[in-house]
C-alpha cells in the first residue's frame, strides 16, 4: 500500500537523521517528501497538524522526546482538539509523531526522559509505545493509517540493543491491543517499550529461581489501553505489578493500577504494585538505581507472592 | 592563554572520550574567537546563559582545567554532583548558569537576569549565547522580543557556525542570517567575523557600553565554522565534504591570532610550542586526577529535586538504600554509600 500523501520530517531526518531512522528515504522520496525542518518543536508539530488536516499524512520526527516539550501546546490545544471543536468538520488525523525517549545509560536529564503520562492526559491523542523492532513496523504502519493524531514513543535503547528479524512486506499491528508477552499464572507485570525486556529477564529469573509464573503483558498503546487484556491477566493470577521509566507519581501506572484495583478488588491476592523511575530529574550517575532494573523488579515479584 | 588551553583541552578531551574514558564530549574549534573575544569584552559581574560550545567564556573566566576535567568524569568534585552529561558546566562564583541542553531555552532566562540587574542598579549585562540553529526556536523570538519592549540589558550572542548538527544554515533560514533580524525587533545588532578575536573583542565591547548604558539589547551574529563533528556521536562527513572542512580549517582562529602576534613580534613558534605541550601535559594530568576521584555519594540522587527532601523523597530513598543493601553489586563503580 502507497500514499504518495506521506510526508516525513524533522531536525537532521534529510541526512537520515541523528539516529538513523529515516536512512535512505530522501534519496528515494524527494526533497519535497523527506526534508530537514529548522530546529523548532513547536514549529514541527503544528506544521504536521495543518498538513494533516489538509489531506497529507505526516510522519514527524522530535529528535529526543525530551525535546518534545516546546510541542506541547500545539500537541494539547491543537491536534487532541481538532476534531471535536469542528464537530468531526476538521480532523488531523492523518499525523503521526515519533519520538525516540528512555535511558541509555548515558543521557542524563535530557537525553533519556520518558514523557508518555503527559500524554495519555490528553484526550483525543493516541499513544503508541513499541517493544521492539517488529513491533515497531507494524504498529508505526498501524499509526501512519490511524484516523487520529498519534503521538509514538520509540526506546531509543533498542535502535542500538535490538535483534530481531523484521518482515519486509506490509503488515500492521492495531493500535489499542496489548500483547501477551508471556504466558504465566501467578503474577501479571504490565510494561511497554524497553521496560518489557525488563520484565521478561525477570519473569525468566523468578521462573528458574522457584517456579514463580509471570505473565507479562506489553501494553502497546497507552492511550486508550487495552484494560481488558489486563484484566483478565489479573483475574487469573490476582497480582498485578506495573513497570515504566517514567518518575512514579502521576506516571501511567498509576492509572491502571486504579482501574485494575477496582475491577478485580475482590480477585486480588496481593497490592498491585509499581516499579519506576524516581521522582528525581533522570540522573546521569545514577541511572543504575533510577532506571527499573531486573532485580528491582525480581524483588517485587517475590513480595507480591508473599503477602 | 585560553586559546592553547583551550585547544589542548578539545583534543585531549575528544581522544579521552573516544578512549571511552566518559561517554559525552563537544569541541569549540573553529570557534574559539567567538568565545573568547566575547568573554574578554564583559566584565566579571556580567552573567553568562550560555549553549554548549562556549567553554573558551568559562575557561577565560578562570575555570580551571581540573575543574572542567572533574565535570567530565561526574565526580564529587562537581558542583553539579555528577547528575548531567559532560559539558554541562556551571559556576555560581564565576556567573556562568549551569547548561542545559535544551535549545534556547536559556535566551528567555537572560532577558528576565537582565532585567533583574537593571532593577537592582548594577551596571552589568547578562550575555546570552546560541547557535544559529537554536535561533529557530520560539523562545529566541519571545527572548529578544521581550528584552527589546522590556528594556534589558542583555547581549545576544549568536555563534552562526554554518551547521546544526547536519543541518546547513542555508536550511535553517532564508533571508539574511540572524543579525538581520534585530532590527525588527527594534534592537542594534552587528555581524562580526568571529574567526577574528579582535574584532569579537571590539564588537562586544561596544555593544556591552550600549546595552549597560541605554538598558537595551544587543544581538551580535559571529560568523564562524564548525571545524569538529557537532558531537562525540556524530560523522559530520556523513554530510559535508572534506574539501569544504579543508578550506575552512585554513582559517583557524587560533593560528590567525598566532600569525598577527607574531608579527606585532610578540610571540613566536617556539614560545607556541612551549605553551602548547604545558597545556597539554596539564590537561592530561588534569583528566588522570579527575578520573581517580570518587562519584558523589548516594544520597545525592535525591537532594536538590527541592530545597528540603520531602516525605516521597524520604522515601525513595530508603528504597535505593534498602534495595543497595541487598544488592550491592548495583551501586555503580566508584560511588560511597552514605546511607
Ligand atoms: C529543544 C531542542 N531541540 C533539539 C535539540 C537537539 N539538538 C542538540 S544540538 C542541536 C543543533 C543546534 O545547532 P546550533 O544552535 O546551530 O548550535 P551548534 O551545535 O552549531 O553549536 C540540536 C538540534 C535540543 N538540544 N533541544
Ligand atoms: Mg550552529
Amino acid at each position: 500500500m502507497h500514499n504518495s500523501g506521506v510526508i516525513v520530517f524533522g531536525e537532521d531526518v534529510g541526512f537520515g537523521g541523528v539516529f538513523r531512522c529515516t536512512l535512505g528515504l530522501q534519496e528515494k522520496f524527494g526533497r519535497h517528501r523527506v526534508f530537514n525542518t529548522p530546529i523548532s518543536e513547536q514549529g514541527i508539530v503544528g506544521f504536521a497538524i495543518g498538513a494533516a488536516a489538509q489531506g497529507l499524512t505526516p510522519v514527524a520526527e522530535i529528535q529526543f522526546a525530551d525535546y518534545i516539550h516546546p510541542a506541547f501546546d500545539q500537541f494539547v490545544n491543537e491536534a487532541a482538539k481538532y476534531r471535536y471543536r469542528s464537530g468531526n468538520s476538521f480532523n488531523c488525523g492523518g499525523m503521526t509523531v515519533r519520538a525516540p525517549y528512555g535511558a541509555v545509560g548515558h543521557g542524563g536529564h535530557y537525553h533519556s526522559q520518558s514523557p508518555e503520562a503527559f500524554y495519555t492526559h490528553v484526550p483525543g491523542l493516541r499513544v503508541v509505545v513499541p517493544s521492539g523492532p517488529r513491533e515497531a513496523k507494524g504498529l508505526l504502519l498501524a499509526s501512519i493509517q490511524h484516523p487520529d493524531p498519534v503521538v509514538f514513543f520509540e526506546a531509543k535503547m533498542m535502535y542500538r540493543t535490538a535483534v530481531e528479524e523484521v518482515p519486509t512486506g506490509d503488515y500492521t499491528i492495531p493500535v489499542g491491543q496489548a500483547r501477551l508477552a508471556r504466558e504465566g499464572g501467578d503474577v501479571t507485570i504490565v510494561a511497554w517499550g524497553q521496560m518489557v525486556a525488563v520484565a521478561e529477564q525477570a519473569a525468566a529469573v523468578v521462573q528458574e529461581q522457584g517456579g514463580v509464573s509471570c505473565e507479562v503483558i506489553d501494553l502497546r498503546t497507552l492511550l486508550p489501553w487495552d484494560r481488558a487484556t489486563v484484566e483478565a491477566s489479573v483475574s487469573k493470577t490476582g497480582r498485578l505489578i506495573v513497570v515504566h521509566e517514567a518518575p512514579i507519581t502521576s506516571g501511567f501506572g498509576a492509572e491502571i493500577v486504579a482501574a485494575i484495583s477496582k475491577r478485580c478488588f475482590l480477585r486480588l491476592e496481593s497490592p498491585p504494585v509499581r516499579v519506576c523511575g524516581y521522582d528525581t530529574p533522570f540522573p546521569l550517575i545514577y541511572e543504575p538505581l533510577y532506571v527499573p532494573s531486573t532485580p528491582r523488579v525480581v524483588d517485587a515479584i517475590h513480595e507480591a507472592v508473599k503477602f | 592563554m585560553d586559546f592553547p588551553g583551550g585547544k589542548a583541552m578539545d583534543a585531549v578531551f575528544y581522544d579521552s572520550q573516544r578512549q571511552g574514558r566518559f561517554s559525552f564530549y563537544m569541541t569549540s574549534g573553529g570557534e574559539e574567537a567567538t568565545a573568547v573575544g566575547t568573554a574578554a569584552a564583559l566584565q566579571p559581574e556580567d552573567v553568562i546563559f550560555s549553549q554548549y560550545r562556549e567553554h573558551g567564556v568559562l575557561l577565560h573566566r578562570g575555570f580551571t582545567l581540573q575543574e572542567f576535567a572533574h565535570q567530565c568524569f561526574g565526580n564529587k568534585h562537581e558542583p553539579g554532583k555528577g547528575r548531567q552529561m559532560p559539558i554541562h558546566y556551571g559556576s555560581k562564583a564565576l556567573n556562568f548558569h549551569t547548561v542545559s541542553a535544551p535549545l534556547a531555552t536559556q535566551l528567555p532566562h537572560a532577558v528576565g537576569a537582565a532585567y533583574a540587574l537593571k532593577l537592582q542598579g548594577v551596571k552589568a549585562c547578562t550575555a546570552a549565547y546560541f547557535g544559529e540553529g537554536a535561533a529557530s526556536e520560539g523562545d529566541f523570538h519571545a527572548a529578544a522580543n521581550f528584552a527589546s519592549t522590556l528594556g534589558a540589558p542583555v547581549l545576544f550572542i549568536c555563534r552562526n557556525n554554518g551547521y546544526a548538527i547536519s543541518t546547513p544554515a542555508t536550511e535553517q533560514y532564508k533571508g539574511d542570517g540572524i543579525a538581520g533580524r534585530g532590527a525588527s525587533y527594534g534592537m542594534a545588532s552587528t555581524r562580526v567575523d568571529g574567526g577574528d578575536a579582535r574584532a569579537v573583542y571590539a564588537a562586544t565591547a561596544e555593544a556591552r557600553q550600549i546595552a549597560v548604558a541605554g538598558g537595551c539589547p544587543v544581538l551580535i551574529e559571529a560568523m564562524s565554522y564548525r571545524s569538529g563533528h557537532h558531537s562525540t556521536s556524530d560523522d559530520s562527513s556523513r554530510y559535508r565534504t572534506a574539501d569544504e572542512m579543508r578550506r575552512w580549517r585554513a582559517r583557524d582562529p587560533v593560528e590567525r591570532m598566532q600569525k598577527w602576534m607574531t608579527h606585532q613580534g610578540w610571540w613566536d613558534e617556539e614560545q607556541e610550542k612551549e605553551l602548547r605541550q604545558s597545556s597539554r601535559k596539564q590537561v592530561v594530568e588534569a583528566l588522570q586526577i579527575a578520573q581517580k576521584e570518587d562519584k558523589p555519594p548516594l544520597s545525592c540522587m535525591f537532594t536538590d529535586v527541592y530545597a528540603d527532601l520531602p516525605w516521597h523523597l524520604k522515601e525513595q530513598q530508603a528504597e535505593v538504600a534498602d534495595f543497595v543493601r541487598r544488592h550491592p553489586e548495583m551501586l555503580p563503580a566508584g560511588m560511597p554509600n552514605d546511607l
